[in-house]
């Protein structure tokens, strides 16, 4: 018996012995990969940047280049070996444009993926809903989305880099009281962007001693506007502004051109696009609009700081992509505010990196030159802005 | 003011030739099948993009137009083939929830083809606009306008006077004893979903120079055709254009008397006033259940 038990025991030891060396053999993989991957990254932490874009969805023309923008750098950032020795890693989640997705994308962000800040909402919408969950979380945003709301009233911990819809109202009517124009016609559509630029156009328009003496509306889907057109023919209007984007500020265009208006007509910086100009075809010949130096870029003069800055990215973009879009600038600006923030903070630390931003001063990105400050969290000024008009198919400053 | 109002007629007539051709559309596959297509819009679409795709390519306008059709033809065809036949048996809600399937997934083909911008056809004969009177109309119109009544003439003729016309409405009326006349139902559906697709696809490069066209174009053009397919009398192609340019005119003169940001809430108001006093629309069968 005595001997049969000790083999029992013996045997149960080998069993031990057996589990202990498994367990050990898993242990040194793991170790190994470890070490492993950690030699990879020179043994520097990735900066977490989080994002979240609308790539699909009706504003996906705004999202889809932020996001190959974003994708583009962060690509470039890490074959230069990253910020302060660290990688950088994006992390993306496609919103569709629902604002409560934005939400709970912001909330994954910041509790499983761990971000270090947020670059992103491409829409004023999915912006302003994230925007409580980031102030709660205390984690700095950048966002790509043109809603003056965003940083009015100043947030501790949001900032923005896309021109606002304000900016272009005030551009224009600056424009209209040097030709002196001053009784305008309002036309524009049922869409977020158009009401929102309906609103400030309104509301700026007594600061510079404009009158609104026509105000119609369209719906954005709607394929003839002639009606509307006819009525401001009626008014005594001086100028038409048509704020919008999509196919419908074209159709207003060749409308315009159909009834045989020959009122200057001013469109928003919705439209700058070359597939506007090619929708409106010779009616789109001198018409205004307020658009960013990236449409312009070749004709700026060589003393512009904006200028090699805007050639660079549309280089790099157009050679990888193909036409470059102004929203897609947003991105670089915001993604390059973040990280020379992160550079001169040392560190990821939030506070640090928030106060950072703040202090951004004179940074030369596509949407101008930015100025932050405690008051500012946008810094841009009207000067980001471009007076261009259409001529012979293409654009030319006229300021 | 009666100079604004010639010109609101003129834009309601432009818009609503504009919904009755699209709402012609419908009355083909109702007839043989009692069914509403949804991806009508979805034709026009692809009939405007494709034919765009075609013009890029190098191809002269007419021929342009003409392969553009065919391939829309074959599209609605092989629809019918692979996800209406299948369903033969299932009840006619069952077959327009296909439709709005197919309609999803022509949009989602069309989007991946072309992307998401807009995209334009030059108008055939120039964009000279045409006086009358105070008021302008372009040449687009025009042809907008006499394609409809054209195809309008051809419907009726095909439905009245035809062997093949008369199987076809046979097929909708009922569907059993159509086959116990020997009409076969299979081959019915294919040519109407052919000549559909046809039709949507002939509207969509005519009216592509006025209003644009992009992978959802189709929505909103599907959407106002049916408004003025159910108007006129879904299945009456006469119908249709009288709803096409009632709604049109009511849309214009609402926005041009009232205010541009009720035209579609009075133009919608009119079809509901319509359903309600005359549910089969203005034109259409007075069907009797019989119990």
């Amino acid at each position: 018996m005595p001997f049969v038990s000790y083999r029992e025991k013996n045997q149960d030891q080998n069993q031990t012995r057996g589990d202990t060396m498994k367990t050990g053999f898993w242990r040194n993989i793991l170790a190994a990969m470890l070490l492993g991957a950690g030699g990879l990254a020179n043994g520097a932490e990735p900066i977490k940047i989080g994002s979240f874009l609308t790539v699909t969805g009706p504003a996906s023309f705004l999202g889809d280049p932020e996001l190959k923008t974003l994708q583009m750098y962060v690509e470039a950032i890490n074959a230069k070996g990253g910020i302060n020795g660290h990688p950088l890693e994006l992390i993306h989640y496609d919103t569709g444009g629902k604002a409560q997705d934005a939400v709970s994308f912001v909330k994954r962000l910041i509790r499983n993926d761990k971000v270090d800040m947020i670059v992103g909402g491409t829409t004023s919408g999915d912006t302003l809903a994230a925007i409580p969950e980031v102030e709660k979380e205390s984690i700095p945003l950048i966002s790509l989305a043109g809603g003056i709301e965003i940083v009015e009233p100043v947030k501790k911990w949001v900032f923005k880099v896309a021109h606002t819809d304000r900016m272009a109202a005030a551009k224009i009517f600056e424009d209209l009281r040097k030709r002196n124009l001053i009784k305008v016609a309002l036309i524009t559509g049922d869409g977020g962007f158009d009401k929102s630029g309906h609103e400030q156009l309104l509301k700026l328009a007594p600061q510079y001693g404009i009158t609104i003496v026509a105000d119609e509306s369209y719906g954005n889907k709607d394929s003839d506007m002639t009606t509307q057109l006819t009525k401001i023919r009626g008014s005594d209007a001086q100028v038409i502004i048509n704020f919008g984007f999509g196919q419908a500020p074209a159709i207003v265009t060749k409308n315009l051109k159909q009834l045989g208006i020959t009122l200057p007509l001013y469109q928003s910086h919705g439209v700058a696009s070359k597939t506007f100009i090619d929708l409106a075809g010779d009616a789109a010949e001198g018409v205004r609009l307020p658009a960013a130096a990236l449409v312009v870029a070749e004709q700026l003069l060589d003393t512009d700081p904006q200028k090699p800055v805007l050639l660079a990215y549309k280089k790099l973009y157009e050679a990888k992509y193909g036409p470059v879009s102004t929203f897609g600038g947003h991105a670089y600006d915001g993604l390059y505010i973040a990280v020379g923030a992160i550079q001169r903070a040392g560190g990821t630390d939030k506070t640090k990196v928030r106060d950072e931003i703040e202090k951004t001063k004179g940074f030369i990105g596509t949407a101008g030159v930015f100025n932050m400050s405690p008051e500012d969290h946008m810094g841009l000024n009207l000067d980001a802005f471009k007076m261009v008009e259409i001529r012979n198919g293409g654009w030319k400053i006229v300021e | 003011m009666l100079d604004q109002l010639f010109q609101f007629l003129v834009t309601g007539i432009t818009v609503g030739s504009i919904y009755a051709l699209v709402g012609l559309g419908f009355a083909l596959i109702y007839n043989a099948s009692d069914v509403v297509n949804f991806a009508q819009g979805e034709f026009v679409m692809l009939g405007a993009m494709t034919a765009i795709a075609l013009l890029a390519a190098g191809l002269p306008l007419p021929l342009a137009a003409i392969v553009a059709t065919t391939i829309v033809v074959i599209v609605g065809l092989l629809l019918e083939r692979f996800a209406i036949e299948p369903a033969l048996g299932a009840s006619v809600v069952a077959t327009i929830i296909i439709t709005i399937g197919a309609a999803i997934f022509l949009r989602g083909i069309a989007m991946l083809l072309w992307g998401k911008d807009f995209r334009s056809l030059p108008p055939f004969s120039g964009d000279t606009p045409i006086r009358i009177g105070s008021a302008t109309l372009l040449p687009q119109s025009l042809w907008v306008l006499g394609v409809t009544v054209a195809l309008v003439v051809l419907v009726r003729l095909f439905f009245d006077r035809t062997l093949v016309g008369k199987a076809l409405l046979a097929c909708s009326f009922n569907r059993a004893a159509a086959k116990l006349v020997g009409i076969n139902v299979r081959v019915m559906l294919r040519l109407a979903y052919g000549l559909s697709a046809g039709f949507g696809a002939l509207a969509g490069i005519l009216v592509a120079p006025i209003t644009f066209s992009s992978y959802e174009a189709g929505v909103m053009l599907g959407l106002k055709g049916f408004s003025a397919a159910i108007v006129g009398g879904i299945g009456n192609p006469m119908g249709a254009v009288t709803g096409g340019l009632l709604l049109g005119v009511l849309e214009s003169l609402g926005a041009g008397f009232i205010s541009s940001g009720y035209k579609d809430a009075i133009a919608f108001l009119f079809v509901l006033m319509v359903l309600f006093f005359e549910p089969t629309g203005l034109f259409g069968h007075k069907t009797a259940e019989r119990v």
